[in-house]
């Protein structure tokens, strides 16, 4: 089986670590071997949280620079820092909200500007899918579905070795049973928004 | 029903490292199991400690790593299966008992777990606790999968209680927190209740018993190289004339490099699981056969001097090689890229790496550093530590946890960190090798580990410094395990004691004992500049729960702060206390509403009070 790479990218509280949870159950909901690895500990006092997946027959659990097939940012100027885990030929999935870290408002820092993060990431990678993924988390029913929304992007931009079905029923499966409904309503937002932003 | 407990054998689950772990302890039977938290250990231990609270595993949060193999220590040698686990700086504490638990041995088995941290992702050092197993004589495994540590787990019960001397776990951040499936097997009965059988020829460790026991520890690793020659975890995969060495992660990389690089047919690759003592016999008939032998090891030279070795007592005197200015390195850890490049370079593959991306017009991005949190009860007490001590000559001995932090700016406190409970006593050291005003600071968990020993120490060699004891109720850093100071019926458990700091700090004989709440600042900052001014050994105790603990309690009863038009935008707020519910619209400081968590840190020290609480 062909080997996929995929590296996500969030700032602390973003929930990375669940979106990368759906996304074994839908791998192994797919008989798609899966292997991941994830940074905890003082990495989570607001800092980056990254987490790494393989999938197919690769045995490496990490994925080095350079050799990400594809980039999935919860955060703009997180996804463009982690540019170094690309090549051209790595596909990009960003959310277009910003989360300033602090040293931007004590001036030990400038925050990009978005558009300057899109061309570069663009200009640089395979191809770029970016979706203002809270604005439709909110519109969802919540901030804190940012994750799924970005999922449904992700799943819709392909090349994940399993079927939206798969990644529908790994949320039912993973995911609290009271926010399914919203959750379900976050991923078609996604799916929808990658959809109309390649067309 | 805890899902480890799950009784269906066969059933695949997706598993993090430390849960595989910790289900592998539970299949092999264990039945004792003690503990201090240590990233990347941490859950392993809540794991069993959740299990523990459902079924008659006996499990505890022991006060610190030496208290915790000892514990263990005893209830191996009463015939119950044992599991003690620690992050590898741990295992320093623990290093006087291990040492001679080695000798003396167990009656039932024992797995010792060193979690160690190559790249140090949350350690202050990256040292490679192999070498503890060959210091020590103990058998040692160390997986390189997932599902190999939920095995590797359970079969290390019964290689201990076959040669009756603890085993060494060694696993490395990768596996700890890598995900990926496990197949559930048959967990092995417990015996929960032992009887200890008195043995003075064994237990009891006078010089005229260990010369002996010494004797009988060769003895067992003498037995223990005859098990690993034969072990399923020492294994050799492919044929040909490139050797190639590979333990824990690196094999794993290594096999997807001989795939990537398109050397099956060449290459034969041993992974070594069960790594001491190291199979001899295997590694020499390994060697014979190949032109060139390259040895990958996250860490120090542990495996390729020995290798060099068998090969100088076989007479081989083929190229071996590991660690070196081009091959591998002896710093943080190793990738897959790596691993392949590196491969490619020793037996001289053509192999064209990815094609780096350019990135001179990428523009510096903003540091986005760890930070304390929004309400952190920590930030209080600096700031007002640093207001009572303005315009004194200060060092600030910090320690081992969420508040290490401090040092950062615009905080900047915290001068000297080095180990758990190393804030107490570097303190009685600076406070007599210097003129300087000494102001320590340690949490309530580290106190207990290790700090309660120095403070006895200061208090006898009369010492002259401030101790500030951050007491936020709970262990923070490593995800909020209790500690000795804790009211465990937060918990919902009953049946535990609770040990009271103030009381500890008075009958340790100091004579200037304070209480502050940080989040009272001028009332705290009087009170910090009286302990100052005491000659001798004063200490602080500033008391406010772990701001994300009372939230997770639903103790905290939020109340958001905003800063109103009455601010003059003097920023003493963000330029002092950086707190990172700030942030900046319009050239204005905002308060993120979302975030703040009305610890009013903030509202006592804006100049212009224009920090006022958000009416609903």
């Amino acid at each position: 089986m062909e080997t996929t790479r995929l590296i996500i990218v969030a700032v602390g509280g973003q929930g990375n670590l669940l979106a990368s949870k759906v996304l074994g159950e839908a791998a192994l909901i797919s008989d798609v071997p899966v292997r991941m690895s994830e940074i905890h500990g003082m990495a989570q006092r607001g800092g980056v949280v990254e987490s790494a997946i393989v999938f197919g027959d690769a045995t490496s659990s990490i994925i080095s620079d350079g050799e990400a097939d594809i980039l999935l940012g919860f955060e703009p100027s997180e996804t463009l820092r982690a540019i170094n885990r690309c090549s051209k030929k790595t596909r990009v999935i960003t959310n277009t909200a910003t989360l300033p870290p602090f040293t931007v408002s004590i001036g030990k820092g400038v925050y990009p500007a978005v558009e300057t993060v899109k061309d570069l990431l663009k200009e640089k990678c395979a191809s770029l899918v970016a979706i203002d993924a809270m604005k439709l988390a909110k519109e969802a029913g919540s901030p804190m579905s940012v994750n799924i929304v970005l999922l449904g992007a992700l799943v819709q931009s392909g090349g994940l070795g399993f079927t939206k079905e798969a990644m529908l029923e790994a949320i039912k499966r993973r995911t609290k049973a009271s926010f399914l409904d919203m959750n379900l309503n976050a991923f078609e937002m996604g799916y929808t928004a990658a959809k109309e932003y390649n067309s | 029903m805890h899902k480890l407990l799950n009784d269906q054998p066969g059933e695949k689950i997706m598993l993090l490292g430390n849960e595989a772990i910790a289900r592998g302890a539970i299949e092999g039977g264990v039945a004792f199991s003690t503990t201090y938290p240590g990233t990347p250990s941490s859950e392993i231990s809540l794991n069993l400690f959740q299990m523990s609270q459902e079924s008659d595993l006996y499990f505890e949060y022991s006060t610190n790593e030496k208290v915790a193999l000892e514990v263990a220590a005893a209830a191996a040698n009463s015939g119950l299966r044992t599991f003690c686990m620690m992050k590898h700086v741990g295992l320093n504490v623990a290093a006087d008992p291990l040492m001679t638990l080695a000798y003396v041995g167990v009656t039932a088995g024992m797995v010792i777990l060193t979690a160690d941290d190559p790249a140090m992702f949350s350690s202050q050092n990256e040292q490679d606790n192999r070498y503890y197993a060959k210091f020590g004589n103990l058998p040692m495994l160390e997986p390189s999968t997932v599902a190999e540590a939920k095995e590797m787990a359970k079969y290390a019960f019964e290689l201990s209680e076959r040669l009756l001397q603890p085993v060494l776990l060694r696993t490395t951040t990768r596996i700890n927190h890598s995900n990926a499936y496990v197949t559930f097997g048959d967990i092995t009965p417990r015996k929960t209740k032992g009887k200890f059988i008195r043995e003075p020829s064994r237990c009891v460790t006078v010089p005229a018993v260990s010369r002996q026991l010494h004797v009988k520890v060769l003895e067992k690793m003498a037995a223990a190289k005859t098990i690993s020659e034969t072990s399923d975890f020492n294994r050799i995969q492919g044929s040909g004339k490139f050797g190639i060495i590979a333990n824990g992660v690196s094999y794993p990389y290594a096999q997807d490099a001989i795939k990537d690089l398109g050397i099956e047919d060449q290459a034969k690759l041993l992974s070594v699981g069960f790594s001491n003592p190291l199979p001899e016999q295997q590694i020499k008939a390994f060697l014979a056969g190949c032109d060139k032998v390259l040895v990958i090891e996250e860490g120090e030279a542990f495996m390729e001097e020995a290798v060099k070795a068998f090969a100088q007592e076989a007479g081989i005197m083929i190229p071996i090689n590991g660690k070196s200015d081009t091959l591998f390195s002896r710093l943080y850890e190793y990738d897959p890229a790596m691993v392949r490049e590196k491969m490619a370079a020793y037996f001289g593959i053509a192999y064209t790496p990815t094609e780096k991306l350019s990135t001179d017009n990428i523009p510096e991005l903003p540091m986005r550093p760890p930070n304390l949190c929004s309400g952190c009860s920590h930030r209080a007490t600096f700031y007002e530590v640093q207001q009572a001590a303005k315009g004194m000559d200060i060092i600030c001995p910090n320690d081992i946890g969420c508040y290490t932090l401090g040092f950062m700016p615009p905080l900047s406190t915290g001068d000297f960190v080095i180990c758990m409970g190393s804030s107490v006593s570097t303190s009685c050291g600076f406070s007599k090798a210097t003129d300087q005003k000494v102001i320590s600071f340690i949490g309530d968990s580290t106190f207990f580990h290790s700090g309660m020993t120095g403070l006895v120490n200061a208090v006898f060699n009369h010492h002259n410094f401030t101790l500030v004891i951050l007491e936020n109720d709970i262990t923070a850093m490593t995800g909020h395990q209790p500690h000795p100071g804790v009211d465990m019926e937060r918990f919902g458990l009953k049946g535990y004691g609770r040990v009271n700091i103030e009381q500890v700090v008075k009958a340790l004989g100091v004579e200037h004992v304070s209480v502050i709440k940080p989040f009272k600042v001028k009332k705290s900052i009087e009170t910090i500049k009286e302990a100052l001014a005491f000659q001798g050994v004063s200490v602080i105790i500033s008391q406010e729960p772990c701001m994300l603990y009372a939230k997770s309690l639903k103790l905290l009863t939020k109340r958001v702060f905003k800063v109103t038009d009455k601010c003059k935008d003097h920023r003493d707020c963000i330029n002092t206390i950086a707190c990172p519910s700030f942030y900046i619209e319009d050239d204005k400081v905002k308060i993120d509403a979302d975030t703040c968590a009305g610890c009013a840190l903030c509202a006592q020290i804006c100049p212009e009070n224009a920090i006022t609480p958000l009416k609903k």
